[in-house]
């Protein structure tokens, strides 16, 4: 297991998601990721992402006009 | 298996891909799929045209507004995933040169339907699935879902037979699917123009409530202010190549062309002017010391007469507009700095011809 992140600032809906979707094909059952992003929609939509596809959102949060998503790669 | 291999026995569970774009009848075509027992996933498709979104996220006043990505909460509503694919770069090839022409607008809608369920028929031959469907009505929309231009889409997108549009199944021939007994006919729907009581009605019998109502469609080509502004930047640079960040730049702050060989992006409002200002690198900018103001962006070519009639023009949309001189600092893409003090453009001199 490990850890990751995923730069998506100045992207906005739906690239943060997809970059978020094709980082993930990459990882391995059990790796964490942090998604940084600009777009405060992201944090409605990765966690929409990973609750579909069936990956464990583990924390959210809002500061300095960017906001975090951390995830789980769950197996799917 | 690939689309177009031989179908499966019947004990199988079917598998078909559905476009989902996030409006309502994409949302009920899928659902109507999950009804008969078939294996749905979801697939969107980013143009970079797509009205999703982008807006909200850069203008600051909209930034209290709930947010969410209609596509996916379709997926989330209906159970299914959903795979969302970046088509920017291939769709250029749509969107300059389009085989059946352009809509009331810059908008190819039937060459990018045609694209899309090719697309989409590319992804079903690689993961295995059987079958394509779309949220299509016949007489919704006056190029892409006519009566005559829905066999065009299945037959030049290769997905032929493949295609099934269930909730206008019963107005068009029957599809493999249906042929092959995978999935009942008399189950599917047979709606037909403009009117959409129907599938409100049918809606309402799945229990959705709070699915996108988009006014106008969800791509911005489809917009004649957008058109506009995509056909203005492709004269002024004398080639309809184009960016993400030119098609980006074409949704945000009031366009302004007081010459043919500039043209002004002003912010207009502090969600606008930092989004600007990230393509400060990129083009000349304008901003004002004194009063608080717009971000600019000057698009083109600019003598030094040119820099003091677009800072008049920042000026003007500042709160300095009424004083007699307003300090603006013009910023080149190398970082070199001029301060210009100049007096606000009055609002009759900026020619209603300027804006774009």
């Amino acid at each position: 297991m490990a850890h990751y992140e995923l730069d998506a600032r100045r992207m906005f809906c739906p690239m943060p998601v997809i970059r978020t979707q094709d980082k993930v094909k990459q990882l391995e059952t059990g790796d964490t990721l942090e998604v940084v992003s600009t777009d405060p929609g992201a944090l409605n939509d990765i966690p929409a992402w990973c609750r579909i596809n069936g990956h464990k959102v583990l924390e959210t949060r809002d500061a300095d006009d960017e906001v975090f998503v951390l995830l789980e790669v769950c197996e799917s | 298996m690939s689309v177009s291999s031989a179908p499966q026995a019947n004990s199988q569970q079917r598998k078909a891909v559905a476009l989902i774009s996030g409006g309502l009848d994409s949302l009920l075509a899928a659902r109507v799929m999950l009804e008969q027992g078939i294996h749905v996933e979801g697939i969107n498709f980013f143009t970079g045209f797509c009205v999703e979104g982008h807006t909200h996220a850069i203008r600051k006043k909209d930034k209290s507004k709930p947010k969410r990505n209609n596509a996916l909460w379709s997926a989330e509503q209906l159970g299914i995933k959903l795979h969302i694919i970046d088509i920017v770069d291939e769709y250029k090839d749509v969107l300059l040169n389009p085989k059946y022409g352009y809509g009331a607008n810059m908008n190819p809608c039937l060459d990018c339907k045609i694209f899309m369920v090719n697309k989409a028929k590319q992804w079903a031959d690689e993961n295995g699935f059987d079958f394509i469907i779309t949220g299509e009505v016949v007489g919704q929309r006056p190029m892409s879902q006519r009566k005559d231009t829905m066999p065009i889409i299945s037959h030049h997108s290769g997905a032929d037979d493949r295609l099934l549009r269930p909730l206008s199944a019963r107005n068009l021939p029957p599809t493999l699917p249906e042929k092959e007994g995978w999935i009942k006919r008399e189950e599917l729907y047979g709606f037909s123009g403009r009117n959409r009581k129907p599938q409100m009605a049918l809606a309402k019998q799945f229990g959705f409530e709070d699915y996108a109502k988009p006014a106008g469609g969800c791509c911005f080509l489809t917009d004649e202010n957008y058109s506009a502004k995509l056909v203005d930047l492709w004269d002024a640079r004398g080639t309809r190549e184009y960016e993400m960040d030119d098609i980006m730049l074409l949704k945000v702050g009031r366009h302004i062309r007081p010459a043919p060989h500039y043209k002004l992006i002003v912010g207009r409002e502090d969600g606008e002017n930092k989004f600007l200002q990230g393509y400060k690198n990129s083009y000349i900018s304008f901003k004002t010391v004194n009063v608080p103001g717009p971000l600019t962006l000057l698009d083109g070519v600019a003598s030094d007469e040119d820099l003091k009639f677009a800072a008049q023009i920042t000026a003007r949309f500042s709160q300095g507009k009424n004083q007699p001189n307003v300090t603006i600092e013009a910023r080149r893409t190398n970082g070199e700095t001029i301060q210009l003090d100049v007096t606000p453009m009055p609002i009759d001199e900026i020619k209603p011809e300027w804006y774009v």
